[in-house]
């Protein structure tokens, strides 16, 4: 497994009593996307940290671009970049002098540090910026800063940890053009995301963790394929007896109730299955309200294995964040 | 070269000196002490100790120069116990994870903010010094100005190693803290102690017992000690009694100075070693 950038095996990890992380295993290859999923206290946060050796290793062994991060925490952090979840800027420096900043701490000569800055800064055309304290700059400007502070070193790997979060869909949209950019030329992305679309769009891997543990692997098109060939959505007058009456049929793979629904995957193509498993409801007496039929999305398969919508499961945090970083 | 400290203070003085209004009330500040405390206790102490008579060849100083080495140590005192407090700012807005996840050494992170501490400290006595020699405080009184050169630079060397000690105890709180209010309040309690069984202000002489114990030991005494020596002379008359400063008192102060300085640093060492930011 030369080829793997990345290789976890067997890792564990413990607050106190509590097993945060529980016999993971993964392996990111040299060059790919590679996503990292799961709803909030999954054990995300934690094995991105000891990957990035903010965390110690208690259990298993990691290895990141070929060296121990038990070992070799030096090697990997020289090796590795990384945007942090939340906004590690000093409000007080200009963008220039948080990259300055950066290249000193990371021992680049001066001169390679003064050309790497001028590059970066271009890279993320912040070249109008360049004097301005990174206080004054807007949400999309600090990430793209932050961006460019992580990529200054010419790291192996770059670790986003929700690059995009609370973005707007342009500024989203433009961050995703500089990292495929930076991925084009050679970098490995570990990527963590709320949003299932960018995941579903540029990844090469994902890994789905839930209670410490992974729980579902596969590029995107996998993982969506497993789900099913169709999904429909039902809003009846009983969901309870429809969810029943679904769940004897051959054509449906799994069927669960929503918060006003039931969701059924099913294994052939919807737009013969669905009249037909209408007929039935109503045989049953039961009223149609409401009828839906899609592809599965990655938002589907999320759900599908962690049991909760991603969005939903992680709305608290996010607000909570948001307010943090306005006051 | 392991220079990367250099890094750490580049930053830190970027900010001190940035932030102009916190670079001049942090120069007005020990000024204005010792201009309102020194002109008042001034006249008090004045009044009893003529009534004392002057030792024979004792060469009597005003209580505003015996304070004003005080109010030297007084500032250094304080800068450098709150010198630190950046790094709790820097852990609490997730600044820290930036330089921990980077291959820069974290004693340098201790070094760098020892260091840019102990460059405030330096610039604010030399302040306090120029505003004490403006109001009156006779300071190197007959001294040539080579000799007045060389005792600055003590002076400075005495203050910069008790700085450094203090700073480093500022930063193994603050990394060991979790919010500015708690670091505050360790800090203030651990002041009061320093502060007040001290010869800073008042001579130790006639402390009762215990107190006078702990002032033996206390860094800011030591560092009291060598700015007077410097700045006054090794045998002077105030406050009603009578200094002799031996070159070995200087010795003995100064070392302890410097261990305790070691000490605070193998202390910051230990806490940020163990210190988990995430």
């Amino acid at each position: 497994m030369a080829d793997n950038i990345i290789q976890v095996e067997h890792l564990e990890h413990w607050y106190g009593e509590f097993k945060a992380v529980d016999d993971v295993c993964f392996s990111v290859k040299e060059g790919e996307i590679y996503s990292f999923l799961g709803p909030n206290g999954a054990g995300k946060s934690t094995v991105i940290n000891i990957l990035i050796t903010l965390l110690p290793l208690q259990g298993g062994s990691v290895k990141v671009a070929g060296y121990d991060v038990a070992s070799q925490p030096e090697e990997v952090r020289k090796a590795i970049g990384v945007v942090f979840q939340d906004e590690t800027l000093d409000r007080d420096l200009t963008v220039w002098e948080t990259l300055e900043f950066h290249g000193r701490i990371y021992s680049l000569p001066r001169e390679e540090r003064r050309r790497r800055t001028e590059e970066m800064i271009a890279l993320v055309e912040l070249e109008d910026k360049r004097d301005v304290r990174t206080r004054h700059l807007s949400g999309g400007m600090k990430r793209r800063l932050e961006i460019a502070r992580g990529l200054m070193t010419n790291p192996k790997v770059l670790f986003l940890d929700e690059p995009t979060i609370g973005l707007d869909t342009q500024t989203r949209m433009r961050l995703w053009e500089y990292i495929k950019k930076v991925n084009q030329a050679g970098t490995t992305i570990f990527l963590t995301t709320h949003y299932m679309d960018e995941a579903d769009q540029v990844s090469n891997w994902i890994d789905i963790m839930d209670h410490g543990r992974i729980i579902a692997s596969g590029n995107p098109l996998k993982l969506k394929n497993e789900l099913g060939r169709d999904m429909i959505y039902l809003e009846t007058s009983d969901d309870e007896a429809a969810l029943n009456m679904v769940r004897g049929l051959d054509v449906v793979k799994d069927a669960r109730r929503d918060s006003k629904g039931v969701r059924v995957t099913i294994t052939t193509d919807g737009t013969h299955c669905l009249p037909v498993i209408m007929e039935r409801l109503k045989d049953q007496g039961l009223a149609i309200t409401g009828v839906n039929l899609k592809k599965p999305t990655l938002d589907d398969v999320f759900v599908y294995h962690t049991g909760r919508n991603i969005r939903n499961a992680s709305g608290e945090r996010l607000s909570a964040r948001a307010f943090a970083r306005r006051h | 070269m392991a220079l990367e400290f250099l890094n750490v203070y580049w930053r830190d003085m970027l900010r001190f000196f940035r932030f102009r209004a916190l670079l001049v009330s942090s120069l007005v500040q020990p000024a204005l002490w010792l201009a309102l405390y020194g002109a008042a206790m001034s006249s008090n102490f004045s009044r009893f100790a003529s009534a004392l008579p002057i030792p024979q060849g004792a060469v009597s100083v005003s209580y505003l120069t015996f304070l004003g080495a005080g109010v030297i140590a007084l500032t250094a005192l304080f800068t450098s116990l709150f010198g630190g407090i950046s790094l709790l700012f820097d852990k609490n807005w997730g600044l820290l994870r930036e330089v921990f996840a980077s291959p820069m050494p974290r004693t340098h992170i201790i070094i760098g903010i020892g260091f840019s501490g102990v460059t405030k400290s330096l610039l604010q006595v030399l302040v306090i010094m120029g505003f004490g020699l403006l109001i009156g405080v006779r300071f190197f009184a007959g001294y040539s100005p080579l000799r007045t050169a060389a005792a600055v630079v003590g002076i400075l060397v005495f203050v910069g190693i008790f700085s450094l000690g203090f700073l480093f105890l500022s930063s193994a709180i603050s990394m060991s803290m979790d919010t500015p209010e708690g670091l505050q309040g360790v800090i203030t309690l651990l002041t009061l102690p320093i502060f007040f069984a001290s010869n800073a202000l008042y001579p130790i002489d006639a402390f009762p017992g215990p107190m006078k114990m702990v002032s033996a030991f206390n860094p800011l005494t030591h560092l009291v000690n060598g700015v007077r020596y410097f700045a006054i002379g090794s045998d002077f008359y105030a406050t009603g009694y009578h200094y002799i400063y031996t070159t070995g008192d200087m010795v003995r102060s100064m070392l302890a100075l410097a261990v305790f300085a070691a000490l605070m640093f193998l202390a910051a060492r230990w806490v940020f070693r163990r210190a988990v930011v995430t």
